[in-house]
């Protein structure tokens, strides 16, 4: 019994063993094809790439400086938000040298479909409140992105307003990223009090 | 094959679909059924995931069923669909990254799916693996077919879209948002309930006739 028990568990591991190491490389071509996809929607055109990685929030924060011909094309940041209705989202922001917000794609996130999920179709009006614009000429509140609910002027998802947050809580660290590698000023100076704020507002929310 | 034998193939297929769907009769599934179904693609997908392992898992039991000691089965046949589905997983996060980014979640969930364990006791475990391929093909196209069905129903009366192509039953409110004119509530875990409580009703007044 015992015998048959353990012959089993190992032909399985084995198995399982023997896919893993035929995968690896595929499922690493994979996702690396799955940045630089992520990268070239977010950017204007672009030769090369260098990463750099920021920690704002406890949170790591990629920041890619994208360049054509040793100019700056743009910057794309990798960044992400606790606050997302099903836990963590994730998001690249590709941003103009000028600070232009050229596009933002999605990269993972846990949302309700059909509601929370809409951040990541195309013309969503999380998205079309501000492509092409510069976050600065938004109305800010303490400095920072916010949907209509909370005072700013994002339009949030239709009953997903949770969801809405965490995109915009995103896409406002995707810019501190991004002030800081275009004037190399340091990170953190927004980030904690308004985000306190934002977690105490969350009980008793439709998302 | 003998024109008997093809009859009683083909009945293992069709009983899966019919007789003893499993969503609608055997009332198995539930977990996935009511947490995948908020489209149709989803629906759809989780069925198929799901049919990929159960054939797989029902042929593998049936060929090691009798060197399996009767108080281990169920642990051995455990090990086999987890090992299936860890595969399943691997293999379509390296070749069909977009479609494993729209299961993630989902597919991890096939090993506690109770058809997959139920005809593994049920079918496979008393039948040759020919005949367990065909019941895993039955079964899982049943599964695939109530699933996609359910989502289809959920997608189009609570989002207004039909495999998400949206049908245009939004209207613009007075403060400028794009609202839909279906009700939401059918996206959402209570439509889930509704929709397959009348579907099954449905399905099973149809099936008596």
């Amino acid at each position: 019994m015992v015998a048959v028990l353990l012959g089993i568990t190992l032909v399985a591991s084995a198995g399982v063993g023997a896919v893993y190491m035929i995968t690896k490389e595929p499922i690493a071509q994979a996702d690396a094809q799955a940045k630089v996809e992520a990268l070239t929607k977010v950017l204007p055109s672009f030769e090369t790439t260098t990463s750099d990685v920021l920690t704002i929030d406890d949170m790591p924060i990629t920041v890619y400086t994208a360049t054509n011909a040793g100019a700056v094309a743009g910057y794309a940041v990798e960044t992400m938000s606790k606050n997302g209705f099903g836990g963590a989202i994730s998001l690249m922001v590709g941003f103009t040298p000028e600070g232009e917000v050229v596009n933002v794609s999605v990269l993972k996130q846990a949302e309700t479909p059909g509601l929370g999920t809409k951040m990541a179709d195309e013309d969503n009006v999380l998205l079309a409140s501000i492509q092409g614009q510069r976050l600065e000429e938004k109305k800010l509140v303490d400095g920072r992105l916010a949907v209509k609910k909370d005072g700013g002027d994002v339009d949030a998802l239709t009953a997903a307003t949770i969801s809405s947050r965490a995109y915009v809580d995103a896409i406002n660290r995707a810019w501190m990223a991004y002030r800081s590698a275009a004037t190399g000023v340091a990170a953190t100076d927004t980030a904690s009090g308004a985000t306190q704020q934002n977690l105490n507002e969350e009980g008793g929310q439709n998302e | 094959m003998r024109k008997e034998d093809k009859m009683n193939k083909l009945n293992i297929i069709s009983s899966g679909i019919l007789k003893n769907n499993p969503t609608f009769v055997l009332v198995l599934g539930m977990c996935p059924t009511l947490g995948t179904t908020t489209s149709a693609a989803n629906g759809m997908g989780m069925g198929l995931a799901t049919m990929a392992v159960l054939i797989m898992s029902n042929i593998v039991i049936s060929l090691v069923k009798n060197i399996i000691p009767d108080k281990v089965r169920i642990p051995a046949f455990i090990v086999i669909i987890a090992s299936f589905v860890t595969i399943i997983e691997m293999l379509m996060k390296a070749y069909v990254p977009a479609l494993y980014a729209s299961l993630g979640v989902f597919i991890p969930l096939i090993v506690v799916n109770c058809i997959i364990l139920g005809r593994a006791e049920a079918f496979a475990s008393k039948n040759s693996a020919l005949d367990s391929m065909l019941d895993g093909v039955g079964i899982g196209l049943g599964f695939t077919l109530s699933l996609t069905v359910i989502g289809a129903v959920r997608e189009l009366l609570g989002s207004g879209a039909i495999f998400g192509h949206a049908l245009g039953l939004d209207y613009v409110s007075e403060a400028g948002d794009k609202l839909s004119y279906m009700p939401l509530t059918f996206v959402l875990a209570p439509g889930a309930f509704l929709v397959l409580g009348f579907l099954m009703v449905l399905f099973n007044k149809l099936a008596k006739k």
